[in-house]
Order: C-alpha cells, then structure tokens, then sequence
C-alpha cells in the first residue's frame, strides 16, 4: 500500500529526453514524452484506467488484463501499462465491451479473493475496483478453498514489521517485482501454477528466515492486504501525512511520516525524493520505534559527582547549574578550559547552534564534531586537491557509470538504498571492482558479480592506489588533455614521476598488499578506459592512519583519468551518519567556520564577528583526541555533548573514559542515557528527528528538510535547549524557529547563500552550492574546473602503519557495521531489528579458527595492546586468513576496549580498520560483559507496543 | 599534553611530506600543517620538546618545530 494520497500513473516515465507524442484519449488531446504508455498518458490526462499488476513503480507487466483499452484501428484490446502511446493514437478507456471484460477478470480474481478479505486499512485495490464495476461475488465454483488446501500456512507473521497472508493474495507478481527492481535483492518469487501459486520467500522459508532484507518495497508495492505493516494493522489508516527526512545512513531518504491519532503508524519512502527515488530500507521504514521508547531521558538531571545518584531537576535548574560550572572552570582555568562536540545526528541549525555557542559564549574554537572518527580526511584530502570538501556527485549519477569503484565500503549493509540503486545499474551492465579485505555482499549477490575483488591486507590501501595509478601511467592510460587544461602541471608531473617507481608498481604491491598483481593491472585498466569511471568509498578508506593520503590517491587517480565534473564519473564518499556532511559544512571542526573557512581568516572572521557581535579567537580549537589528552594534562575541564557517544564510540575506551572521567563538568545532551552519560554530570534531554524542525544534508551535499511529526517528548528541540543554554552563559539567542537559523547561516555561508525553508519547501531538497551563479543547487560539482582552480596532485607515499602483527598479535582486526543496526546501535538497539542481529560476533577465516581449536558459536578472547574483550564467533570465508572482523552495535560487545589510540596523520581520525589481535577460545564473556548483560533493558519491544514514556 | 603522543603526531606529519622531493618543501609543510591544525597549548609543548632537544622526532618534524612562531 503506497503513502497516502499517493497517486499511482501506473507505469514508470520514460527515461531521457524524448520527443512530444500527441494522442487523444476518451476525446481529450493529450500530449506526452514518446515512450510513454496509454496508462500513463490517460492517467496524466485525469482519465485513469484500472489496473491491477501495473503500478509506476515498476515496470509493465502486463499480466492482469485489467487496464485493456480499445485502440482506433487496432485489433482486440490491448494492455494499456504495455503499449506505448502513438501519434494521433485515438483511445477508448471505457466502453460496455471493456466494462464487460473487465468485470470478467476482476470476478475470476474474486473468486481467489472473496471480496471482504481485506479490512479496511488495505485499501485493497482490488475490492475497490471489483465494487466500481458492480461485483459483489464471484459466479464460479470455490476455488479460494481448493487454493488452500493446495496452500496451506497462509498467513507468515515472522517478519517483525510486516505480514503475509496468502489467502489475501492475488499473483500480481508485484512484490516480485520490487524486490528484484527496486530493492534488487531476488528473494522473492512465485512459486507452483494454477492455484497453487504462491508467492515464496527464498525456498519457502518464513520471511524473517529468508534472504528477504526487510527494505518493505514489496510490502508497499501490494494492492491488496496480502503483504502488510503490522503497525497499519495494529493502529488503522493513516489520517495525516509529513514529509520529512531519515535519520540513519548519509543517504538521506526523503520519508512520509503517516500519522494516526497523534502517534507515527507507518513510515514510506516519499516517490518525489531525489535521494532514495522513492525506495527505503528496514532501518528508515520500519526502525523508527525507538523514538517513543520507554528509556527515552525526557527530565533533565544533574549530580556533582559522576559517583552520585542523578537528581531530577527543572530545565531551568539544570541549565542554570551548567552554565554556571562552565563560567567557574573558565574563570579558574582560562576559557580554553571548556570546550563542545556537535552531532551528525543533529540538525544543521542545531549543529550550527553548538559550534557558535562554543565561539561565541564560550569564547574559543574547542568545538570538534563526530566526523572526527570517520570522515575527517575526506574534508581534508578533498580540499587540498580538487578544492571542496564534499563527494562530486548526485546518487543518481551511477546509472551514466560504466566502471564502478567500491573502496572499504559495503553499500548494501551501510547505505544500502543508494546500493539499491548501483546494483541496478551493474545488472544493467557497468562493471564493478571491489577494493575490500572482506568479501562484501556485493563481490557476489544476484546478478551482480564483481570483475575484480582486490582482497588487500587491512593497511594497504595507499599501496594499491598507488599500484593502480602506477599502471595508468606507465600504459599511457591518462586523460593528458584533461590534465593539462584542468590541473596544475607541475603536482602532475611530480606525481607521475612518483607511481611510475617501480617500487609502486603492482608486482611490488602484490608482495605489500596480498593482491595479485594481475588484478591490480586489469582493475586499473577496467577504471582508466571506463570510458565514465566513478568511485564510491567509505570509512575502509578514511579510518586509517594514512586516511587522508588514501582519499588525495583516489583523488589523483580521478584526476589523471578525467574522470571528474560530469555525470557518472567522480568520487563520492559515502557518509556514515545522516548528517555527517551537514555538520562538517556548519563550522564543527576547531579550526573552521561554516563552509570551511580556517578562523585565522581575518576578513571571514571579522563577517562572522560583525553578524555575531562579539569578538572571536583566530586561534583554531582542539580537536576530540587532543581534548582527551588536554582532560588527562589538567588544561581541559568542561564540555558540552550534543549527541554524540564518545565513550563507545571513540578508540581505545580505557583512555576515552579516564579522559571523561577527570572532567570537573561533562553536560549530555542526548535521547537516552549513553555510554558517556556514565561520566556526565548534566543530562539535557534531547529530541529525536520526528520532534523538530530543521534540515539534514547527504552524502551528495543535499539538503533536505526534517519536519517536526510529533511534539518532542522531553518539552525542547535541541536548539532551543542550546539557545537556553547559550542565554543563560550570557550570551543572548532569539531564535523563534530553524528557519531563522539557517538565515542566517546562508547569510555567512557563501555555499548556501541561496539556501532558505522556504525554497526547500518549492524545490523539495537543494545540493549545495546554491548562491547566485547556481541558484536551484549544484549536482555535479566541479564542470568545467575545479573549485580551487586548478587541480592539484599530491605526492601519495605509502607509509605501514604502526599497528603490525608480531607472535604476541597475529591477526589483524577490521571493524564495519550490519545492515539491520545502525552505529553504536543507540537507536536500532531499541527496535525490532534485534530480530535480525542481537550481538555483534568476530568472524574469523576457518583456518584461523582450526588452528585455535575454536568453533562456530564458540566465544573468544580477543586482544590487543590497548585491551580485551569477549565475543561470540563466526566461522567464515568473508575474511581472509589472518584478518578478523567485527561490528561494534553493542556497548557490552567492547570493540573499542580493543582499538588504539593510532590516528590519521592530517586529521586524527581513529585507525579503527587495522587493530593487532590474538584471538583465543573462553569459556564465557567477561565478567563486565556478563555484568553488563544483565543490567541492559530488554532492548526488543515491538514498535507496536513501544514501551511507555514518563 | 603528552609530550610522547605530540612526537608521533609531529613524526606521523613528516612522513607524509617526506615524500616530497624538495626537502625544504617538505619541512615547510609539516611547519604549514602544524600551525594551522594543532591548538596553541599543543605548539607550546612541542616547541618546548625541540627546545630540549626533540628526542624522538623525525628529522624533518624537528625541523619544522624549529620554524613555527610561538602561540
């Protein structure tokens, strides 16, 4: 069932520019694009015809005979979603012949489908239509009873969010058809003939068993009630509808919050959403209970002491107890003392609210924000070669690709709606490497196989890129007039010098990195000829201690290949969180303004000064691991968290939390108590993105409303609380809504001087740059030239990192995340999604395994120089021998107890992707896992029955 | 600050510039990234180190300590 008051045109656009058809239908004129169907074409001209199996979703199928038309000059009746429009094509779409064939298609399909089967809350298409054509019941003998004979267990509620009922089913093929087009996952087909057909899940397995992932498009794609939300049913249709933003992955879906009496009953992709393309995924659909959880903080607290009990106090006391400990650290300190962490979870107003609190109340640029732990470098590696700190492209631009590049990324567990739509385009015929230690989903799933899987060690990525560049040069496969119209001459030249040593070369890589040099050259020559190559990378390539040198390699090879500033080509850094890019562009970084602008820049200073009115410090701030280090030295006593989980989420836990732990004022601002809410000292309640206004910005710069659904639970959106906070330091905030906030970062912000609520609002979302010489946004950046100018080459040397193997820690450990949970598993923790995943496990090769005598299932120690832990084991091809991997969801799992405090040289993000481990079999988990276990909330109530809030 | 974790953040920074040819250019642009990236108390402590001595850095990070401007 789509979102209401969807309307269905019944059969997709025709894709590309097209000449105009003129046609006449039912008398009316009707001009459309040529390729169009009669179905779309009478359905843009308000003269729907019915349908069954077709919807504009998917492509024509053509099997229901329900949407027969009569064509001038044409024998029979034939499928209208099936046949193009012509000109001066002349259409009837209704006719006493058509009624009576029609009637007698929809009675055959009631006689399966006893009109009265679905309840209200399906709008079932089908009853709706067999009513309009005046059937009440079928005339034929009792099919529906042999068909369930044939087919028994109809109904399959084993999927947390939806169910399956298959007396309510009709054969459309429709669900089929989503999960092979539109999700691209083929766990679906029809299974028997006749009556006993059925739709299956993989070999007739229970949904939840199946290779179903959960994304709900065959769910939506239903006509009748055979596949439906369990919430639809559990809470009835939908009375109103708002359009507004996911809060999960750097994909950023476009989402329709469908609403019933005051409380969220359904969650469906919005079909205008330039992101998603009306798709969605089991976190952004269906995991959207934890909002109204019952552990949701909705009184502030405050304690003196960590050790103390909290105390449930007024907004007003807690602000007031903040504000005044902040003023009492800096007045004995020194205003560098204190310092804050915006979040990528947070709004742009809101993250934008944090850092100028810091700049301006707190009167120092100690401001730093989560993109430290992931995609620093990407700002810094991008800035520095092609002059923007942001991906070059638009999701959509993969389907022009024709050789795609996927770098330490696995999209279809991370950003798996944006993989939806690559996988799409590689069944289409693009060819795919995969640079990966891990055998990713993608190497290998249906109709979709990689041409290269460069399998390298964990902590070889400079070498590779350096190998593949090393063959574009030394085989001639540079785009030299590209180059030398576009980029800076003399990095070139330095550049190429530089990977045509032979001591870069694949065959001295190959002894580096494990990947036969073989691959490198045929992958290297596959992206090089393209002709249009693009790269998609993800934290595989950032959280390294040569993250940034990785992300100018990639950057030098795009450049040497020309393939960036047009359509299908780029490099595209896939962002984690939902607002990752946002919060970067906001000024979180201790050394930038909004827009990425260094604070020792007088005259941008001075604007933001003069609109701010007060003085600012041109000296940059600390970054989070030097605040953790000023904490532990006496220099830094104070900070300000806005949701943001540093204590689970950050390196090596022991110094992260004896960090926290010497802070005299930590003030939490979040939805639940964290992990480093043990450390806090004030907990300011936060509101999820279905409380409040704002706007988020993807992974391809674009920006897109959030839309308050519900009224936040704890009384305050987050920057009404920093705004209290901000008046209580003194520093006055008068902000009546996100609107006037985002004025005035377009005011200060020349990549979004033209951005405002209000033309969001008419364009539906905007990629930044979006000024005068670009005023509905920038898709594809860098056309014609680069940002800074000319494109600079960077001499990319590989340097091994520090974290080696050696007999003490033989294994090399990787961390990466699953599809159903999402980060530190805060929020997906607290859904349905358990059902999928409940703890995160170690996967380790079967050799590996034998050698340790460990068997699936068994628990493990795991240990590092910088500490240990215990998980639960997987025995598995995935990784190669001698790499381990884990996910880090669950805060009793303790992956960071085990990685170091090694960092990016440029921007400190952690190296989290390459931990020395030795792995062991035990008997049980820690005796802090098990203590932890046992203290945990039952994490898995149903959305439907989300536990109650104070 | 701990002294130590600045040496191998400074010596981290070398060996990115160290491959650049031009050895002069690569000392400028660990002492160019340094004094655009670290906070003050940070170039406090690690000028401090070279000043007494600089055990443990590379050559070029001790180099390009010796060029930043006291905050």
């Amino acid at each position: 069932m789509y979102a209401k008051d969807y309307r269905d045109l019944g059969t997709p656009a025709p894709g590309g520019a097209r000449e105009s058809v003129t046609l006449e239908i039912d008398g009316a004129i009707v001009t459309v694009p040529a390729g169009t169907s009669v179905m779309r074409a009478a359905a843009l001209a308000d003269h729907d015809i019915p349908k069954l199996c077709a919807t504009d979703t998917l492509k024509a199928f053509g099997s229901c005979r329900v949407c027969l038309v009569e064509i001038e000059g044409r024998k029979g009746f034939p499928a209208s979603c099936t046949t193009e429009v012509a000109p001066g094509m002349k259409v009837r779409t209704q006719s006493e012949a058509l009624r009576s064939l029609r009637r007698g298609v929809l009675e055959l399909y009631v006689s399966e489908h006893p009109m009265g089967s679905c309840s209200a809350e399906c709008r079932c298409d089908l009853e709706k239509l067999a009513e309009e054509h005046g059937i009440a019941g079928s005339r034929y003998s009792n099919p529906h009873a042999a068909r369930a004979q044939a087919t028994p267990k109809p109904v399959d509620a084993s999927n947390p969010y939806f169910r399956f009922d298959n007396d309510l089913c009709i054969v459309c093929s429709r669900c089929v058809r989503a999960c092979e087009d539109t999700q691209g996952t083929f766990a679906l087909t029809i299974e028997g003939r006749g009556l006993e057909s059925r739709v299956s899940a993989s070999q007739q397995e229970p949904f939840l068993e199946s290779e179903c992932v959960s994304c709900g498009a065959c769910v939506e794609a239903c006509p009748t009630g055979a596949l439906l939300e369990k919430s639809v049913i559990t809470a009835g249709l939908p009375q109103q509808a708002v359009t507004t933003t996911c809060a999960y992955c750097g994909v950023g879906c476009s989402l329709v919050a469908e609403i019933t009496d005051g409380a969220v009953s359904r969650m469906v992709p919005n079909r205008n959403g330039r992101a998603n393309q009306g798709h969605a995924c089991v976190k952004g659909r269906f995991a959207y209970g934890y909002a109204t959880h019952g552990d949701r903080v909705t009184k502030p607290l405050i304690r003196k002491r960590i050790t103390d009990e909290w105390t449930q106090v007024s907004w007003d006391e807690a602000i007031a107890y903040a504000a005044g400990e902040f003023r009492r650290i800096q007045a004995k300190y020194g205003k560098d003392s204190i310092g804050g962490i915006t979040s990528s979870r947070c709004t742009n107003e809101e993250t934008f609210l944090v850092q100028k609190l810091v700049r301006a109340a707190f009167g120092t640029n100690n401001v730093d924000t989560c993109a430290r732990v992931c995609h620093s470098p990407t700002g810094y590696g991008l800035k520095h070669t092609l002059g923007e700190s942001a991906g070059t492209q638009e999701f959509v631009s993969v389907q022009h690709a024709d050789v795609i590049m996927v770098i330490g990324a696995s999209p279809t567990e991370a950003h798996p709606v944006f993989a939806s739509q690559m996988k799409r385009r590689l069944r289409a015929g693009a060819r795919l490497i995969v640079v990966d230690p891990r055998a990713i989903p993608l190497v290998k799933s249906p109709h979709v196989v990689a041409d290269y899987h460069l399998r390298l060690l964990p902590g070889t990525n400079v070498a590779i890129i350096n190998a593949l560049a090393h063959v574009v040069v030394t085989e001639g496969l540079t785009k030299d007039d590209y180059v030398a119209e576009r980029c800076e001459r003399d990095s070139y030249e330095k550049w190429k010098r530089f990977v045509a040593d032979p001591k870069n070369s694949p065959e001295a890589v190959e002894k580096i990195s494990g990947v036969p040099a073989e691959a490198i050259r045929g992958a290297a020559r596959l992206y090089a000829r393209g002709p249009n190559g693009a790269i998609y990378y993800g934290l595989g390539v950032t959280e390294h201690s040569q993250g940034s040198t990785m992300v100018m390699g990639i950057a030098n090879l795009a450049m040497a290949t020309g393939n960036l500033g047009r359509e299908g080509v780029g490099v595209s850094p896939l962002r984690g969180q939902n607002n990752v890019q946002g919060s970067c562009d906001m000024g979180s970084f201790p050394h930038e303004f909004s827009g990425y602008r260094h604070v020792s820049d007088d005259a941008v200073r001075a604007q933001f000064e003069s609109m701010w009115n007060v003085p600012l410090s041109g000296e940059q701030g600390l970054r989070i691991p030097n605040m953790f280090e000023a904490a532990l030295d006496g220099s830094f006593r104070g900070m300000y968290i806005q949701g943001e989980d540093l204590a689970q989420s950050d390196p090596n836990t022991a110094h992260v939390t004896a960090a926290l732990s010497a802070l005299e004022c930590l003030v939490i601002q979040d939805i639940f108590h964290n992990e480093t809410a043990r450390f806090a000292h004030v907990f300011l309640p936060g509101s999820s993105f279905l409380e409040k206004d704002g706007t988020f910005t993807n992974a391809e710069r674009r920006i897109s409303r959030v839309r308050k659904v519900i009224e936040p639970l704890a009384g305050h959106a987050d920057w009404e609380v920093t705004m209290m906070l901000s008046n209580a330091l003194g520093y006055p905030m008068r902000y009546t809504h996100p609107s006037e906030i985002m004025d005035e970062i377009a005011a200060l912000t020349p990549t979004f001087a033209g951005v405002s609520f209000e033309k969001l609002d008419q364009l539906g979302s905007i990629q930044w740059p979006c000024n005068d010489a670009a005023p509905a946004g920038t898709p594809t950046m860098h056309v014609g030239r680069f940002v800074r100018g000319k494109g600079k080459f960077f001499v990319t040397a590989y340097v091994p990192t520090n974290e080696k193997t050696s007999s003490r820690y033989p294994l090399l450990l990787t961390t990466g995340r699953v599809l159903t949970q999402y980060n530190v598993g805060a929020q997906t923790r607290r859904t349905a999604n358990l059902a999928w995943h409940s703890e995160d496990r170690l996967e380790i090769h079967p050799h590996d395994a034998e050698a340790r005598g460990i068997e699936h299932g068994d628990w493990v120690g795991v240990t590092s120089r910088a500490g240990d832990t215990v998980l639960r084991v997987e025995i598995t091809e995935k990784v190669s021998p001698g790499v381990v991997y884990t996910t880090f969801h669950f805060p009793e799992s303790g992956a960071n107890l085990i990685t170091t405090e090694n960092s990016d040289w440029a921007t400190n993000c952690p190296e989290y992707k390459v931990t020395a481990v030795q792995v062991v079999k035990v008997a049980q988990p820690a005796a802090w896992q098990l203590r932890r276990r046992a203290q945990e909330p039952a994490h898995s109530p149903s959305p439907l029955n989300p536990m109650p809030v104070d | 600050m701990d002294v130590e974790r600045l040496v191998a953040m400074a010596n981290d920074i070398a060996n990115f510039f160290d491959a650049e040819p031009d050895r002069k250019a690569a000392v400028e642009g660990v002492r160019f990234h340094i004094s655009r990236f670290w906070e003050a108390r940070m170039r406090r402590a690690i000028i401090a180190h070279v000043a007494a001595g600089g055990a443990g850095l590379s050559p070029t990070a001790r180099d390009a300590v010796a060029l930043l401007e006291p905050p």
